[in-house]
């Protein structure tokens, strides 16, 4: 068999793996909002009185009172088509509800991503290059605090400082027009990515440090070769690996996590939708944003996976021998 | 004027308890192969790579190294790099670990020349596949495209080879070419760098534990321990008549490349073992496991190296020891 066609039946494997992996979270996901505590319906006619008769009807016109099973397959069926259902509180599709917020979001962490890949690998790359230094020990230093600060402490200190005392960034919203939003983005952005800029930090750093230590580095260097060709493409280039794969694994669980940072800054977008609804009980909305944060890691994970053979050739090799 | 030469060169790492080269004196002159033997620590490879300013890192370095007449101690990043992509290079242990795994063998032999020497990638790659050729790899053009992970320990010591060849080098360092390879490979590497060095007129320094491969190729041999060069003769010379009991010992602890007739040859080994980083002696260091250290003087004082007849020796019993050593150390049967 050929090398492009072993991988091809990889890459189609994988296409069938990450389907399943979906389709088993779909069902977790839909049992455990069932099985969760609370009942829609009441929830539906709150700030009314309704008496036994009128909570009958609503499960009814819901569907609330179909058996588990049933109703699973309906909403799948829907999730298929794109129709996630419709927001009780909204009273809007749950596609319209999440898709008007998500650009903001996906700024957001687009612009946390950015700060990883440049600030938290240039940082590393400093790091290791400067290994017992001053300037080293300094950053280990920032590193530690950074990895050990929640986001939302990361958000109100930012929040304090550069937004309330300083005033040079608005400290709430979302902002109009793309410069404003960029500039409203500054500091949700860098509460959101402090930690995950100091893991990669620390990867950056001894992903470098265990390729500077490599013979082929010496025979590079030995050949004349400047130091800084040695550098990108004999120690950073094989540094890649990890770098490649944690950042994006880090980015890919952002979404979570802005829910805490939008909330903080008072921004409208999926982070801060999810917590609304998981606070109103709007079962259908938490139900889509889950899936789409597995979704957005499944997704990620498949593409590491199709870089790393151009990372690294050996695992190209391996892949076609197994 | 010596293409490589060693003045006095001494290298100390701080926290340990000797240096690491004491006063290393060698040349290699254009065209000659000289062989500098030792145990694992005595010091061959920093010697080594000393020529190129590859010292270690936070080391004190002291005395003179000159490569086709500069100065490499000290000098600065243009200098060495005029020295590394010109004047000399040198082949390492193991092409596994020396040549970048994740990317292409082409890319390793054109580096230097597209980046040092500016050529264009046409021209680079024409000269790569020559040089695959001149060390005898059967299919220059596909071996660039290939991965080092594709080719054999031996092939990729050819490319290895070829790499170093690159910048057309008259000075060539190998720190134990062979030792990472397999027996029959060894022979065919060592077969490639005589015919090359012999087409090109090398001068090469071969870094080597083995007394036996030294002999077979090289002009002359320096024996190193503990840092310190005990012995240099030529070979004919350094084989028929040690006079450093170190080098006796390691002759006797040798296989020989052919058995004469009757009985095999028994291996004597060196007792004790080779003098750490982190231990020092007053004397001679070699004197805690020589069998005719004399005590009183051997552990006392350092001998000097001097000249008895073609060899120099640093041995206190170089002298007297010859007559005896020829009784003693070396191998039944020889």
């Amino acid at each position: 068999m050929s090398r492009t066609t072993t991988r091809a039946l990889g890459v189609l494997s994988r296409l069938a793996g990450m389907a399943a992996t979906l389709l088993v979270t779909s069902f977790l996901v839909f049992s455990s909002l069932y099985l969760a505590p609370g009942d829609p319906a009441s929830f539906l006619v709150r700030g009314r009185s309704a008496g036994p008769d009128e909570l009958a009807q609503i499960r009814h016109r819901y569907g609330f009172d179909e058996p588990f099973f049933v109703r699973y397959w309906d909403w799948l069926g829907g999730v298929l088509h794109g129709d996630f259902g419709r927001s009780y509180v909204f009273h809007q599709d749950v596609g319209s509800v999440i898709w008007s917020r998500l650009p903001s979001t996906l700024l957001l962490i687009a612009a946390s991503a950015l700060l990883i890949a440049v600030v938290g690998v240039a940082a590393g790359i400093v790091g290791a290059l400067r290994r017992g230094t001053r300037t080293d020990s300094m950053l280990m230093l920032l590193v530690t605090v950074g990895a050990a600060a929640p986001a939302f402490v990361a958000a109100l200190l930012l929040r304090s400082l550069f937004g309330v005392k300083l005033g040079w960034f608005p400290t709430i919203g979302n902002g109009t027009g793309v410069l404003d939003r960029l500039h409203h983005v500054v500091l949700p952005a860098i509460a959101l990515s402090v930690t995950f800029m100091a893991m990669v930090t620390r990867v950056t750093r001894s992903s470098m440090l265990e390729e500077l230590g490599r013979e082929h580095v010496e025979v590079a260097v030995s050949r004349g070769t400047p130091r800084w060709t040695v550098i990108r493409r004999h120690v950073l280039r094989n540094a890649l690996g990890p770098i490649v794969t944690v950042s994006a694994l880090l980015v890919s669980g952002m979404l979570v996590s802005t829910s805490i940072v939008e909330t903080a800054f008072g921004m409208s977008g999926v982070g801060s939708l999810l917590v609304t609804s998981v606070n109103q009980m709007d079962f259908q909305v938490v139900q889509a944003i889950v899936l789409l944060v597995v979704a957005a890691f499944v997704v990620v994970n498949f593409l590491v996976d199709l870089v790393h053979p151009l990372i690294d050739p050996r695992v190209a090799a391996a892949g076609s021998a197994r | 004027m010596a293409l490589l030469e060693y003045e006095n060169l001494s290298i100390a790492l701080p926290g340990m308890a000797r240096p690491v080269l004491d006063g290393i004196d060698l040349t290699v002159s254009a065209g000659e192969i000289v062989a500098l033997v030792g145990e694992s620590g005595s010091g061959k490879s920093v010697t080594a790579r000393s020529a190129l300013g590859l010292f270690p890192t936070g080391a004190d370095i002291d005395g003179h190294v000159r490569v086709d007449g500069t100065e490499v101690v000290g000098a600065g990043p243009a200098a060495l790099r005029s020295i590394r992509t010109g004047t000399a290079s040198m082949i390492f242990q193991d092409p596994r670990a020396g040549i970048n795994p994740v990317r292409r063998i082409g890319d390793f032999l054109t580096e230097s020349l597209r980046v040092s020497n500016g050529w264009d990638k046409g021209r680079a790659n024409a000269r790569a596949a020559e040089l695959l050729a001149a060390v005898g790899l059967p299919d220059p053009e596909r071996h660039l495209r290939q991965y080092p992970y594709e080719l054999s320990g031996g092939m990729l010591q050819r490319v290895m080879i070829a790499g170093a060849l690159t910048a057309g080098p008259r000075l060539l360092l190998c720190d134990e070419p062979t030792t990472a390879l397999d027996v029959s490979t060894q022979a065919e590497i060592m077969a490639v760098l005589g015919r090359l060095q012999r087409e090109r007129d090398l001068g090469m320094l071969l870094i080597t534990h083995d007394i036996e491969l030294a002999a077979a190729v090289c002009d002359r041999i320096y024996v190193m321990y503990a840092g310190r060069i005990v012995e240099s003769a030529p070979t004919a010379q350094l084989f028929g008549t040690p006079r450093h009991p170190y080098t006796a010992g390691l002759l006797g602890s040798s296989p020989p490349l052919r058995a004469p007739d009757g009985p095999p040859a028994r291996l004597v080994p060196i007792p004790g073992s080779p003098m750490g980083l982190l231990d020092s002696a007053p004397g001679c260091s070699f004197a805690a496991r020589c069998r005719s250290a004399r005590p009183g003087v051997c552990d006392r004082t350092v001998p000097r190296l001097e000249r008895h007849g073609e060899a120099l020796v640093a041995c206190h019993l170089a002298e007297e020891s010859l007559t005896s050593m020829d009784n003693t150390a070396t191998r039944e049967g020889s």
